[in-house]
């Protein structure tokens, strides 16, 4: 039920808790591993109860996803090469939904996005999560990064330009 | 999309990010309008953020909050520690549990301290009373009074319902200086001045007024939960 069963502050709680999912969703797209993506979430709450008393108050949302960036990077998946990841994620597509064909075409169509976004460059996949999936605000991507605006807005759109590519090649 | 529109291309992303100040929005409107492939590099790049954006989310597995417990206020940082800590940490969680029954206190800070957990402070999220009480018709049999002071310092931003003694009650979140605050509201019959007590490390204040019991709880200090009662009593 606990996993290490960590006291910590209200103030922490408060700032920090709320983040967890977007935590774990940044986690999950970063390293394609559910099970790595929970692990990271983990060290990275750790890290991030360690470095409290350094945090100003202000946008712990970013701050949060800043050491889930970096712990994700540093850690042994984030490590691991692209190609020798198991493509798990084609198990499961939802066939349960009232009209099969029609939820197994638009499940196709979403694993479809879902692994050319996972083959884009790292440098550019993390950007493109920060802002489509976390809505995070470019000066906040600058700030997780840690690269300038114009280098988040120039990677975000190589990121678009490779998806709108890609699905350009897979209508032909 | 020709060279000469290349200069185009990171405002068009901007605009559909909405990062593109009105100015400036303007300015790419009526590009666009006379220019087919700027107007299709934003066609695509609109329906790529639909697409990446209707994927399906995930949340965070609940086992990573549970490895959390929230200790009482005031109480700064406590490192991480090993088994025997954990141990006694869910002790002290089990017992709050376990004496929430007994004593009412105990059982609206339980109630706030539920709240801080990831996505439960509020229920209704809004600083505008006249969504915030409309919200709770239907929800509970009474009509709570929603006030909101952020002049004061004491911001509303939502609501809650919570159970207390077995019973749905209405439950205002407020915010000082950061700070959550919950106050409970439930009928009551007869008036009483505020009075500040503490449970837990959290301090409460309660007041009797108008047909109904208040109790508010937060780690905010006794001086400011007292203002916060006056405030509520029209007398600060």
């Amino acid at each position: 039920m606990t996993i290490g069963g960590r006291i910590v502050s209200a103030k922490f709680a408060d700032a920090i808790l709320p983040h967890l999912d977007a935590a774990f969703r940044l986690a999950r797209w970063l390293l394609r591993d559910p099970a790595a993506a929970e692990d990271v979430v983990q060290d990275a709450l750790v890290r991030a109860m360690t470095y409290f008393d350094q945090f100003r108050g202000e946008n712990p949302r970013a701050w949060l996803l800043q050491i889930v960036r970096n712990t994700a990077w540093t850690s042994r998946a984030g490590g691991k090469r692209l190609d020798q990841l198991d493509d798990d994620a084609h198990a499961t597509l939802a066939t349960d939904a009232p009209d099969p064909e029609a939820a197994l075409v638009q499940a196709e169509a979403a694993q479809s996005l879902t692994d050319a976004i996972a083959r884009l460059p790292t440098d550019l996949r993390e950007c493109l999560v920060l802002r489509e999936i976390e809505e995070l605000p470019y000066r906040d991507i600058a700030i997780v990064v840690g690269v300038p605006i114009g280098t988040v807005m120039s990677r975000l759109f190589r990121a678009r330009k490779l998806l709108l590519a890609g699905a350009e090649e897979t209508w032909k | 999309m020709t060279d000469l529109c290349a200069d185009w291309e990171l405002l068009i992303q901007a605009e559909g990010d909405g990062e593109l100040d009105i100015v400036a929005t303007a300015r790419l409107a009526r590009h666009v309008e006379t220019c087919t492939a700027c107007a299709r590099l934003q066609s695509q790049l609109h329906g790529l953020s639909q697409r990446i954006r209707d994927l399906p989310r995930d949340a965070a597995p609940t086992r990573l909050a549970a490895g959390f417990r929230v200790a009482p206020a005031r109480r700064r940082f406590v490192p991480a520690l090993g088994g025997f800590a954990a141990g006694m940490a869910l002790a002290a969680s089990l017992m709050l549990m376990v004496t929430a029954g007994a004593d009412p206190d105990a059982e609206l800070v339980a109630g706030h301290i539920r709240a801080l957990q990831p996505g439960h402070l509020t229920d209704v999220v809004s600083t505008d009373q006249h969504t915030v009480k409309p919200w709770f018709d239907g929800r509970i049999d009474y009509a709570p009074d929603v006030r909101d002071f952020p002049a004061a310092g004491f911001a509303l931003v939502g609501g809650r319902l919570d159970y207390i003694g077995g019973r749905p009650v209405a439950a205002l979140v407020y915010r000082h200086a950061k700070h959550p605050i919950d106050l409970y509201v439930w009928p009551a019959s007869g008036d009483a001045a505020p009075s500040v007590t503490s449970s837990k490390g959290y301090n409460l204040v309660r007041w009797k007024a108008g047909g109904m019991e208040y109790v508010a709880v937060s780690d905010i200090t006794p001086d400011d939960m007292r203002a916060f009662a006056l405030l509520w009593l029209g007398k600060s």
